[in-house]
């Protein structure tokens, strides 16, 4: 593999500096690099920051290939800036066990446009009865460490507590969609003040807190780290805070939508907006920034979760839940948490690679933009502006809640291990 | 008024009092030995019913015939066709046969907005009933109902219900009834309250334009008009209440209750009533319930609806008359 | 009913002033009662807005007549109209047909000026549609020509030969605080 010298980008938003890529590996980062052999990438203005890991991704791949495949969700990442994506496990069949899980990883190498990391599903069937065989998928060649059954919510308090004690016993981690089934039956957006007039049955704010409450508990309890997906409430955010501050080894995640989007976009009910958890108030979206700010909330996630257009155009309560999101994620944080002076692009590079590669574990990644390391790295060219068309996406659905909005920065080049795997804005 | 009538909210004082005049003259034209008009004489109007409701199809089909439309009923029953693909499909295929205005009754609350800003179709799209979110026409037609008789059938017209104190009790939370009334009797000046118990209503009524009581019989001897909401038994088993005997004793309308009410009060209910529930024999059966002309009074505000959304080449806009010269 | 402006042409003349449109109004009445043979079943008809208060006015006169009380009713003819389409839906104006009905009787529809003949032929539509009278007849206080439809009025107050470009006004004291009919040029569209 040839050389690549990236010049005057700024790593990390700080001073224009040169970096020099050599195969898989970072050779050296300072100024005035000598181009010679190298294929020469300007990047003057542009804001070089470590590969983008997202710990939490839809693939759809084996059983919705209609809406997602590894390919296109690894295209869609790659061309969002991530070099890392942790698959979630509600695929069909579901990732329950090691076959499927290493098919899934398998493939993500194959394409080669982002690693792909699948999550394991925590019970068999995501049905939360019996656990699945978590150390099984993590002797896999996938290596699994991140065990969840997103969409549902382990809501069996022992179960919960076995899984969490369980996964210790080889670093694992489980991730839990904090959901209380009962007071959420029938849920189709953020109970309060809109769902009241719109009449659509409301998804309370309870219904998450009283399970994160239970599982920092639990967690505490029996000694294990929990991560909590999705955070979407300010009663969340100080649960967390709370749990942190005891000490308890929880860490959490938000969605760039739930950092920007409110409940208020449902009286389009246009199913664009509908999501799970669902958009909350301006409240919410306050204190969650707050808390990605200061570190209460550790990392962002994009929750990207396909659909095909039928599901999403048809009457409120018939469509499916989720919104696209690796495109647009890092767009999205420059608005809400960049642009708003809350968060610096090093900050940034915390909560979108270093510290979700850490919570994940995946090697190589989140890793400095330093000599010796893995060239892992995404280029941004945040003086851009533009609204976001789906036509251009390379997800093959187009469930965004942006369609046609303004937003700051763009992706220009993405590079997992030295190879270039978006350049100038388009997919090798 | 705009092209379709989706939420009562939408609706000006003087659109919704245009409309009450206009469903004034439309209920003259019961009396006459030709119960028929020839306006909408050409104009195509489909009943797209997705849920079961009897009385609201009749007496929407009982409209548009005495408006001369054409008429197209589509029962869309069971659970085949109650998907999103097929509701954008059906009103397509219905389109395409050229209808002028769909009439809609769906479960899911917001389909007939989807199915008016969705770009799927052209037609005007009237809300017979969504979900737990609006029925627009029950509203007017109770609000028809209550000007007739607490301001008068002519010293009404033009008029408004101005400090009228209207109490809605029962299953405020699961009611398309109840949110499309305080709507617009918020818009036509009324004072409405509504009485539950705190499990039936709903988290965020704090913004609605009214008040809220647990207390019936503090609210009755306060009200010009009480309407009792329906409330079905199966909320039992949800454990919004405990028992029938324990809901009817503390928010069901019986003789007694009925004469702690002003003596000119009226009792309204949007039917099916559920006799022993929410409401006795003895107050659903005397003349001061409406609930007979509230169902009369529905065939006058639907041809109003309609005449004023397709009597002319566009929506009727503002009360002014139109003019033109001689 | 169609006859409302929003205002009147600024170079409009009078054509009738007050004491004319009183003294043409009697001449109707009484030739309303010498065709009608003492005019015992005439039902008078107004045509919303002004028709109505012609018709009130015209009652008053036979009443004086004959000494006999004369039916006076309303016919709102706006939902029968040829041009609905044309226009957005107009408020409706009020039908009031008298408590004997118009069964068997001699109806004498009342109207402000006769045009194109489309709002009577609609008016003798909604007449069907209330009932069956022995015989429709026509009053209009201004016949200005222009015929659309094979129609012609029973009784004319007044005949005024109009271009299509001039405008025909009437205005009434119950209505616009005075009695005119004014013929001015029809404002540019």
């Amino acid at each position: 593999m040839s050389k690549i010298l990236i010049r005057g980008a700024r790593i990390l938003g700080g001073e224009p500096q040169d970096v020099l890529i050599d195969g898989e590996t970072i050779e050296a980062v300072g100024t005035g690099l000598s181009a010679e052999g190298a294929e020469v990438v300007e990047a003057a203005g542009k804001v070089l920051l470590p590969g983008l890991v997202d710990l939490h991704t839809h693939l759809r791949e084996p059983g919705r290939e209609d809406s997602e495949t590894v390919l296109t969700g690894t295209r869609a990442a790659a061309s969002g800036g991530y070099t890392a994506v942790f698959a979630m496990a509600n695929t069909f069949p579901v990732a329950d066990t090691a076959g499927v899980v290493e098919q899934v990883y398998r493939l993500g190498r194959e394409h080669g446009y982002c690693d792909v990391q699948p999550i394991g599903a925590v019970t068999v069937g995501l049905e939360g009865k019996k656990l699945a065989e978590l150390g099984a998928m993590h002797d896999s060649a996938a290596g699994v460490t991140v065990f969840s059954d997103d969409g549902k919510c382990v809501d069996d308090a022992v179960i919960m507590r076995r899984a969490l004690e369980y996964v210790k016993a080889f670093g694992g981690v489980v991730a839990q969609h904090a959901q209380e089934p009962r007071l959420t039956e029938g849920a189709q957006m953020n109970e309060g003040i809109v769902s009241a007039e719109l009449g659509l049955g409301g998804w309370p704010a309870v219904a998450e807190e009283s399970i994160i409450a239970r599982d920092v508990l639990l967690a505490e309890h029996v000694g294990s780290r929990v991560h909590i997906c999705h955070l979407s409430t300010a009663g969340s955010v100080e649960i967390v805070r709370w749990a942190k501050s005891r000490g308890i080894d929880v860490t959490a995640e938000v969605t760039p939508h739930h950092l920007l989007l409110t409940d208020e976009l449902v009286r389009t009910y246009n199913p664009v907006y509908k999501v799970n958890p669902p958009l909350r108030t301006e409240a919410d979206v306050h204190a969650l920034r707050q808390a990605l700010a200061d570190g209460t909330i550790d990392i962002v996630a994009t929750d990207h979760a396909p659909h095909p257009h039928e599901d999403k155009d048809c009457e409120w309560a018939a469509a499916a839940m989720g919104m696209v999101g690796l495109e647009t994620a890092l767009s999205v944080v420059q608005e809400t948490m960049v642009e708003t002076g809350l968060l610096d692009w090093a900050q940034v590079a915390d909560r979108m690679s270093v510290a979700p590669a850490r919570i994940g574990q995946a090697a190589g990644h989140g890793r400095p933009v330093s000599a010796g390391e893995p060239a892992n790295l995404t280029l941004v060219d945040t003086a851009y502006r533009g609204s976001v068309d789906p036509a251009g996406f390379a997800s093959r659905s187009r469930n965004t809640p942006y369609e046609g909005r303004e937003l700051p920065g763009r992706v220009t080049h993405t590079w997992l291990r030295g190879k270039a795997t978006l350049v100038d804005g388009k997919l090798t | 008024m705009q092209r379709h009538l989706i939420s009562a909210a939408d609706l000006s004082r003087d659109d919704a009092v245009l409309i009450l005049d206009t469903a004034e003259e439309m209920a003259r034209v019961a009396d006459r030995p030709i119960k028929k008009l020839p306006t909408l004489r050409g104009r195509t109007i489909v009943n797209l019913f997705f849920e079961d409701s009897t009385r609201t199809r009749i007496s929407f089909e009982a409209a548009e015939k005495r408006l001369s439309a054409d008429v197209i009923n589509f029962t869309a029953k069971g659970s085949s066709v109650s998907k999103g693909e097929s509701l954008k499909d059906t009103a397509q295929t219905l389109e395409a046969m050229g209808v002028d205005a769909v009439v809609i009754r769906h479960g899911a609350s917001g389909a007939p907005y989807r199915l008016a800003t969705s770009g799927w179709i052209d037609a005007a799209v009237v809300n017979a009933g969504d979900g737990t979110h609006q029925h627009p026409t029950q509203a007017l037609l109770d609000a028809f109902t209550m000007r007739r008789r607490l301001v008068g059938r002519d010293t009404g017209l033009g008029q408004d219900l101005s400090g009228k104190r209207v109490t809605i009790v029962g299953d405020v939370l699961h009611s398309r009834v109840a949110r499309s009334n305080v709507d617009l009797l918020h818009t036509l000046g009324a004072e409405v309250t509504l009485v539950a118990p705190p499990t039936l209503v709903p988290v965020g009524v704090e913004s609605w334009p009214c008040e809220v009581s647990y207390d019936l019989d503090a609210v009755l001897p306060k009200s010009d008009a009480v309407m009792m909401l329906r409330v079905q038994r199966e909320r039992m088993n949800a454990a919004f209440f405990p028992t029938e005997r324990e809901y009817s004793r503390r928010y069901g309308l019986d003789g007694d209750r009925m004469a702690r009410m002003p003596e000119h009060a009226i009792v309204m209910h949007p039917g099916p009533m559920v006799r022993g529930m929410e409401i006795t024999a003895e107050v659903a059966d005397s003349d001061r319930c409406t609930v007979v002309e509230q169902v009369a009074n529905g065939v006058s505000i639907r041809m109003a609806v309609l005449y004023l959304l397709l009597g002319g080449n566009e929506p009727a806009v503002s009360h002014a008359r139109t003019t033109e010269e001689k | 009913m169609d006859t409302e402006q929003n205002q009147a042409p600024s170079d409009a003349r009078p054509v009738l002033e007050a004491p004319d449109i009183a003294r043409v109004l009697t001449r109707i009445a009484h030739e309303i009662v010498e065709r009608a043979k003492g005019a015992d079943d005439v039902v008078l008809l107004g045509i919303p807005t002004r028709g109505v208060f012609l018709a009130r006015r015209l009652a008053a006169k036979l009443e004086e007549i004959t000494d006999r009380k004369v039916p006076v009713g309303s016919l709102d003819i706006t939902m029968y109209r040829d041009d609905l389409r044309m226009h957005p839906p107009r408020a409706l104006a009020r039908t009031e047909i008298p408590g004997d009905g118009i069964d068997g009787r001699l109806v004498v529809l009342v109207d402000d000026v006769l045009f194109s003949g489309r709002t009577i032929r609609a008016a003798l539509d909604a007449l069907g549609d209330i009932g069956r009278p022995r015989a429709v007849q026509l009053a209009v206080l201004v016949d200005r020509g222009h015929r659309e439809l094979p129609i012609r009025a029973d009784y004319v107050g007044k005949n005024l030969p109009t271009s299509l470009r001039e405008t025909v006004k009437v205005l009434l004291a119950e209505e616009d605080g005075r009695d005119t009919v004014l013929l001015g040029a029809k404002p540019d569209q």
